[in-house]
């Protein structure tokens, strides 16, 4: 379970990018992150791994408080937290399988990582999620060879790699066609499913967000301005996030 | 219906690079009458030009008649002296400039570690290889130890310069994504940063290596060894067809290596 309280993170002489979020999510649960650009959503997510420092409040994973561990320890607790991002952030010129291996650095040596000589058993876990996301016999490919559907999905074996217990997922589709985004967001939210993982799922896409979270949070100006179900979500609380407009598509949707 | 707009008009120009036409005339026609002036105080002497015409051609004519045999041994020692130089100040260099080059990263290093390593890599850039090769020539004494170290030090301010600003240009994304697995910093390193440099650095060492035979042949006229002191000794000697020889050698080694190490960096991309 993840547990904000009072997360604020303020940059250099400029507003609160986040002021004061307290968030709870329990294991298994998908929750979209929705707002307006600017309203702290990747903030929010990069202050729960610390790739953000957060300038106050504390984060808190299954009973470890984030926000004080030292470097080794942060460490360590990265590794319960896989992230992914919007686009792909694969390392372009590596193997498929690199990338996908690269989800254990966290629990290898130097060496074994430097020679590429990973456990055997994360071997068999890679090839086994490489099936699992659709990618069996791409292992040898280079990344960059590969469609932005298929870098995705790549990008999401590298998290599930690290055994994690939630997932931070910054804009998983901004950069795919409607038909892979469906498909990605799919398969996230089995994973999900499969393995317990809570998920923290920014998204652009308010009927993406709709169809598959079973939670969303509405952010504003740093903000939580809306926090419930999808079928909670009727035009006031999309005006609340977003400001005034016109809302009938969004909202027939669901 | 919105009313009839004024006519748009037809004549464009670019504005100038220097708004205002007085000062960019004024820079103009200075420029012009320096560059007059200077040549005007650069002397030509038009008698030993005429002197040293014949001479010139004497150098030039060689070149149609090298004679690599009479002086063979001494070609071929001075060759592979300097060949040694390169392949080892090169590997040596190339190792010493990585850690540099991450070093002198402004978005890898803290500031005191940048700071040294800038430093480093100023004092390697400022300093002229023969000025370097006099001092080592003599600490060291004369010979291909003096060419090596010599050729070493160049190596790494070369190659650390241009790594470092290759390393400020990667691409940010993986390095966030290696973070935010638990990855220490030599993973990080190792994974989010090599690849994404990797070609440039070999890119990089092939074309010093290049340099650094090119170098070696000018390292020998101070001492330091190599087919530079074979040459120079040719000269000293007025035996501009064994000079022309040794010329024309390292032209042809110089273009063997041009053309394996394009080879090399078209199946690296």
């Amino acid at each position: 379970m993840l547990r904000l309280t009072g997360l604020a993170k303020r940059y250099d002489r400029s507003d609160p990018a986040l002021a004061g979020v307290d968030l709870t999510v329990p294991d298994g649960e998908v929750v979209a992150l929705i707002g307006p650009s600017g309203a702290g959503k990747s903030t929010l997510i990069r202050c729960i791994n610390r790739l953000v420092e957060p300038t106050s409040g504390s984060v808190v994973l299954d009973g470890v408080d984030i926000a004080g561990l030292s470097a080794s320890g942060l460490r360590a607790a990265r590794r319960r937290m896989g992230m992914i991002f919007q686009e792909y952030a694969l390392i372009e010129r590596l193997t498929v399988m690199e990338n996908v291996l690269s989800g254990r650095l966290g629990y290898v040596g130097f060496w074994a990582s430097w020679f590429r000589r990973f456990p055997p058993e994360d071997v068999r876990r890679a090839f086994d999620i490489l099936d699992r996301v659709g990618l069996a016999g791409f292992e040898n490919k280079r990344a960059d060879a590969l469609s932005g559907g298929q870098r995705q999905r790549v990008g999401i074996a590298r998290a599930v790699m690290q055994a994690p217990a939630l997932l931070l997922v910054d804009e998983p589709t901004a950069s795919l066609d409607p038909r892979t985004s469906r498909q990605i967001m799919q398969l996230i939210v089995d994973l999900c499913a499969e393995r317990g993982l809570a998920a923290i799922v920014n998204i652009h896409d308010v009927a993406l967000a709709r169809h598959f979270a079973h939670r969303i949070v509405g952010l504003r100006k740093g903000a939580v301005v809306f926090d419930g179900p999808p079928q909670a979500l009727t035009a006031e609380a999309l005006t609340a996030i977003y400001g005034a407009g016109d809302w009938a598509a969004a909202t027939d949707d669901a | 219906m919105t009313p009839e707009p004024a006519a748009a008009p037809s004549v464009w120009r670019k504005p100038a690079f220097i708004a205002s036409a007085w000062v960019r005339w004024a820079l103009g026609i200075g420029a012009l009458v320096y560059l007059v002036s200077a040549l005007g105080s650069i002397d030509i002497a038009w008698g030993r030009v005429a002197a040293g015409l014949p001479r010139g051609w004497r150098f030039v004519a060689s070149f149609l008649a090298p004679d690599f045999l009479s002086r063979g041994d001494e070609i071929v020692d001075g060759l592979t002296e300097s060949i040694a130089m390169t392949a080892t100040a090169t590997v040596l260099g190339v190792g010493l400039a990585v850690p540099v080059g991450l070093g002198a990263a402004r978005n890898l290093s803290p500031r005191p570690i940048y700071l040294v390593c800038r430093s480093l890599i100023a004092t390697s850039r400022t300093l002229q290889e023969l000025i370097v090769a006099i001092f080592f020539v003599k600490m060291f004494g004369f010979g291909p130890f003096a060419g090596m170290l010599t050729l070493t030090f160049a190596s790494i301010g070369f190659i650390a310069k241009l790594i470092a600003e290759r390393i400020e240009s990667v691409d940010t994304a993986p390095l966030e994504a290696i973070r935010s697995t638990g990855a220490s910093w030599l993973q990080w390193v190792n994974y989010a940063i090599q690849p994404q440099i990797l070609p440039r650095l070999v890119g990089l060492s092939l074309y010093r290596l290049d340099i650094n035979f090119r170098e070696s042949a000018v390292l020998g006229i101070v001492g330091a060894g190599g087919i530079g002191a074979t040459l120079n000794t040719a000269l000293g000697r007025y035996e501009y067809d064994t000079a022309a020889a040794i010329l024309l050698s390292i032209i042809l080694i110089v273009l063997v290596a041009e053309y394996t190490s394009g080879l090399i960096r078209a199946r690296l991309k």
